[in-house]
């Protein structure tokens, strides 16, 4: 047995590891360590709190952490990196579940000794701590079945919603003052039930592509969950990793919505912002183009950018794509990738979903990087993205995304767009960059037209 | 009942382009169309009668017996007086007909009761550049002058240091930056000359910079954009200073292409004799306005001449035909989405309709009337910049000030909600007891850490970040571990599922970055 200072003392090196592993994550090579960093110091805590003072039985224990390290070993096999989006919902879903049943089981029997001032924090601690964790729960529950395709992309806009959801948020509050005036086991059910229907709600506002900045927020509530629960225990390595968590979650939050120049709050609300003026009518035609000409003027064409989106994850195109770059370069030809912060479903998504086809990371390029080198490429190729690539944001003042900052395809010499049909992106709204003189379409299947093109290039 | 497309033999002299190519017509077989050609078409373009059976085209032994089983003829030139006896009622001609100089044909079409098409008539606008002839022959004449120029040329055009000696890089000046300038720009930077570019239009700047030209500006205050995006005439004053800037170039020059063309007049004299006078002897002048009068005093249409200096001046106004392969490829493929076009439906039957601004401003005689001049088309052909209003330069003190003041403002900020968070922090300070105050110091102090931490985090690694801060957050499960023992049952249950549910976090998430990570390769 461990006294509990030694204990204190594996919590500091715990936490110590835990800062490095998030702070090695700024380069792709010293991340590689990074993760151990994170498992070492996971493992130490874990250990440390089995072997302390205050863990008195193991019969039940041992049996859950073997079965739960099963489980997640299974999972995380399995998983497809095209599913990640759902993977790190659900596993959200965990961490606010586990986060309600520790508050609801310390408000059942409370920690010895607490007097006076302490016993109030207490019940703010579990009132909290359990709020936070049911938002997060049902949020991440709605949350997976959007990105899993159960549950439909469109968002579910009640009338009056945010109304309903301040009355949410207004009960929780009076039940938190009656519970602190008589701290009674079922005020807290009633909150609990009453936050789930909150979170589920939440999320359900909100449309599918802006579940980047959802899944960030669930990420930053999971965490601020873990912190709250901290606080109820008086457990500082909780507080810590919580408190890490919930601002890195915050950081991925902010720095989506800036990817889409939109508040916060209005993602948060759901649904696009209010469409104050129209946007301006496109003048021009698509124009077709086919297979053959796309590899023709790919062999003509000494810089090339790819420009993946959404649409190349759904439609697991990102090994032909790899391929594809991989001859290209055999050529000698320059081929890079340009991604977009809110590209895909996730933050970093396409980075993942290119990494995993054995794309190299240091030709995989973000926004900022790349987007001064469009007037120099031969060819941009946009793989089942829309709203990123979308002039209008830059050009027309009326568009619903105007000043969203977007990668700037359009001074390319030659744009070529592979999309499923003529619809329109996820915002809804006509992209004049399909009309432009120097754009062409590329009808059909990302996957099914990428392995043509493929086997019409020399290998 | 299919509708036949037929392909006359050109009989303008020295025409060696054809409207159909074995390519073209299999895609117009794909709109429904039977294909004729008459024998020995396309021979002078390189394409024989074998290759145009091969496609699937009929071949006619005459050009009597294909223009009375055509229903569309499909041409180059327009149609020759010889060939007018031939068009028969509810027949269509697509072809370059040039109605506003020909007025006659146009009768003679209605008479005939015949449908007249022509290609160059096809308004400037986006939409319909993949059926633009004018461009496209326009491409290839332009490349085709740099060519001509060359072969008069007795020099290199790149500049090279040899040990023979040094060369220097051929000097070329490309007056009017249409299609046909811009191509010979193109070609001439790609032979590696030096090229100068001249346009009254300011907007084609870009353009000429993006092939790899200067723009020789002229500072004046006017603007030649005329409608269709061509020019148009400038005013006196404008001209004598564009031949200020002429002159102080023309010594200088090897090589001068003209281009310029105001639609409806005589080309514009832009390279007068003085001009030729100042040249180099051995340097060359290309006037591609040769069929409408030169721009050049000197030009002899269809002929090369020198001046008395020795300068070469070329007068050719068969530049495409010159390049018959290339051209009847490019016209064709015009041809075929003229026909694309006409052909909605896809069933081998043309449908002209008026409604449609391009087929409406193509079209000079529809069912017995004759339907030109077309209004005018309202869409621009290039942009214009929009002229926006210069926003007033702040001077250095002015700049000062307000970065003083943004310093300020932020400064004031800072202090503001570092005051707002100091007295929350006395208010917390005041009710809650001392081991809460020690847990909110840790708290407080990690949410700095953390924001510090993750902002260096590279946007690459956002997914696995969050699937790390994932198996992070599994730490939730101490909390569940130390409520486990619990002699409670409710609370012994919901643990025991805690510690469940937070070891699949904590093992999926650390083993899902691993992985993910691994993938990251350097090239």
């Amino acid at each position: 047995m461990m006294s509990s200072n030694i204990v204190t003392a594996v919590y500091i090196a715990a936490s110590v590891l835990f800062i490095l592993s998030l702070g090695g994550l700024s380069n792709q090579e010293s991340a590689k360590r990074a993760v151990w960093f994170g498992i070492v110091g996971m493992a130490l805590a874990v250990a440390a709190t089995i072997f302390g003072p205050e863990v008195k039985s193991y019969d039940w224990l041992v049996p859950m952490i073997v079965i739960g390290s099963i489980i997640g070993f299974i999972v995380a096999r399995r998983v497809e990196m095209t599913g990640m989006p759902q993977l790190v919902a659900a596993l959200h879903t965990f961490v606010g579940l586990a986060a309600v049943f520790i508050g609801i089981n310390s408000a059942i029997s409370p920690p010895a000794g607490l007097s006076g001032a302490e016993i109030i924090i207490h019940e703010v601690e579990v009132f909290v701590g359990v709020f936070i964790g049911a938002v997060t729960t049902t949020g991440s529950i709605i949350a997976y079945g959007k990105l899993s395709g159960v549950l439909g992309g469109k968002p579910l806009t009640l009338p009056g919603r945010n109304i309903l959801n301040l009355i949410a948020v207004l009960i929780c509050v009076v039940l938190g003052a009656m519970y602190l005036n008589d701290p009674n086991i079922s005020t807290l059910y009633v909150m609990t039930a009453i936050a789930l229907i909150f979170g589920a709600h939440l999320v359900m506002a909100i449309g599918g592509a802006d579940m980047p900045v959802v899944v960030s927020m669930l990420n930053s509530y999971s965490g601020w969950a873990a912190a709250a629960t901290g606080f109820l225990l008086g457990n500082d390595l909780l507080i810590v990793t919580g408190a890490l968590v919930g601002s890195s979650g915050a950081i991925l939050s902010y720095i989506m919505c800036r990817a889409m120049n939109r508040n916060f709050l209005s993602v948060i609300l759901g649904g696009w912002g209010t469409v104050t003026a129209s946007a301006q009518d496109v003048e021009g035609e698509m124009i077709a183009t086919d297979v053959a000409s796309v590899a023709a003027d790919l062999q003509d064409a000494d810089d090339i950018i790819i420009v993946p989106g959404y649409g190349m994850a759904v439609a697991q195109a990102q090994s032909a794509v790899s391929e594809i770059t991989r001859r290209l370069r055999a050529q000698g030809k320059s081929v890079r990738f340009a991604i977009h912060p809110v590209a895909g479903r996730l933050p970093g998504h396409m980075n993942v979903l290119l990494a995993e086809a054995k794309v190299p990371y240091d030709i995989v390029l973000e926004m900022d990087e790349i987007n001064d080198d469009f007037p120099n490429a031969d060819i941009v190729i946009i793989l089942g993205a829309n709203d990123i690539v979308n002039p209008a944001a830059q050009d027309d003042p009326g568009s619903p995304i105007a000043g969203m900052p977007v990668l700037e395809v359009w001074k390319a010499r030659q744009v070529i767009i592979s999309k499923r049909g003529q619809g329109r992106g996820y915002s809804g709204i006509e992209n004049p960059l399909f009309f432009k003189d120097n754009s062409r379409m590329l009808y059909g299947d990302a996957k099914a037209t990428l392995d043509q093109l493929l086997s019409s290039l020399p290998n | 009942m299919k509708m036949i497309v037929g392909s006359p033999k050109e009989i303008a002299s020295g025409e060696k382009r054809v409207a159909m190519t074995p390519d073209s017509a299999a895609h117009l077989q794909k709109l429904g169309y039977e294909c004729l050609i008459e024998s020995g078409a396309g021979e002078a373009a390189g394409f024989s009668d074998a290759l145009y059976e091969a496609a699937g085209v009929t071949v006619a032994s005459t050009a009597a017996d294909l223009w009375k089983r055509a229903d569309i003829i499909i041409k180059v030139r327009g149609i020759e007086p010889s060939e007018h006896a031939n068009l028969r009622k509810g027949q269509s001609v697509i072809s370059m007909l040039w109605p506003a100089q020909n007025p006659d044909l146009l009768e003679t079409f209605k008479s005939a009761g015949a449908n007249a098409i022509a290609m160059d008539m096809v308004p400037r606008i986006s939409r319909a550049q993949k059926m633009d002839v004018l461009s496209s022959m326009a491409n290839i004449a332009g490349y085709r002058a740099v060519i001509e120029s060359g072969n008069h040329f007795g020099r290199f055009f790149t500049g090279q240091i040899t040990a023979a000696g040094k060369v220097p890089p051929a000097k070329v000046l490309v007056i009017g930056a249409g299609v046909a300038g811009l191509a010979a720009i193109g070609t001439a930077t790609s032979l590696g000359a030096v090229v100068r570019a001249f346009d009254v239009r300011p907007e084609v700047a870009e353009q000429i910079s993006s092939m790899g030209a200067d723009f020789l500006m002229l500072e004046f205050d006017e603007d030649s954009s005329g409608e269709g995006g061509y020019a148009k005439p400038a005013s006196p004053e404008f001209i004598e200073k564009e031949m200020a800037l002429f002159r102080a170039q023309a010594p200088e020059i090897d090589i001068v292409i003209t281009t310029a063309l105001i639609p409806g007049r005589p080309a514009p004299k832009l390279w007068p004799a003085e001009m030729v006078g100042l040249m180099k002897p051995g340097s060359v002048v290309v006037d591609l306005a040769a069929e409408q009068g030169g721009n050049c005093d000197l030009t002899v249409p269809n002929e090369v001449n020198t001046s008395e200096n020795g300068v070469t001046i070329v007068g050719y106004t068969d530049f495409p035909s010159r390049m018959a392969a290339q051209s009847s490829t490019l016209y064709a493929t015009n041809i075929r989405h003229m026909l694309d076009d006409l052909t909605p439906e896809k069933d081998g039957q043309i449908a002209i309709n008026m409604e449609d601004d391009v087929i409406r401003g193509a079209t000079a005689v529809h069912a017995g009337e004759i339907t030109f001049p077309p209004p005018a088309p309202k869409v621009q052909a290039i942009g214009k910049a929009p002229t926006a209003p210069k926003p007033v330069e702040p001077t250095a003190e002015e700049k000062a000030a307000a970065e003083l003041a943004a310093t300020r403002k932020a400064g004031r900020r800072q202090l503001g909600l570092l005051t707002i968070g100091a007295l929350f922090m006395l208010l917390i300070g005041s009710y809650a007891p001392t081991s809460f105050m020690q847990h909110f110091i840790v708290f407080v102090l990690s949410c700095f850490v953390g924001f510090q931490v993750i902002w260096n985090v590279s946007h690459a690694l956002h997914t696995p970040l969050m699937a790390i801060t994932n198996a992070i957050s599994g730490i939730i499960i101490l909390g569940a571990l130390l409520q486990i023992g619990s002699s409670n049952q409710i609370v012994m249950i919901l643990a025991s599922i805690s510690v469940l549910i937070a070891t699949i976090n904590i093992v999926g998430g650390f083993m899902v970055t691993r992985r993910m990570l691994a993938m990251f390769q350097k090239s």
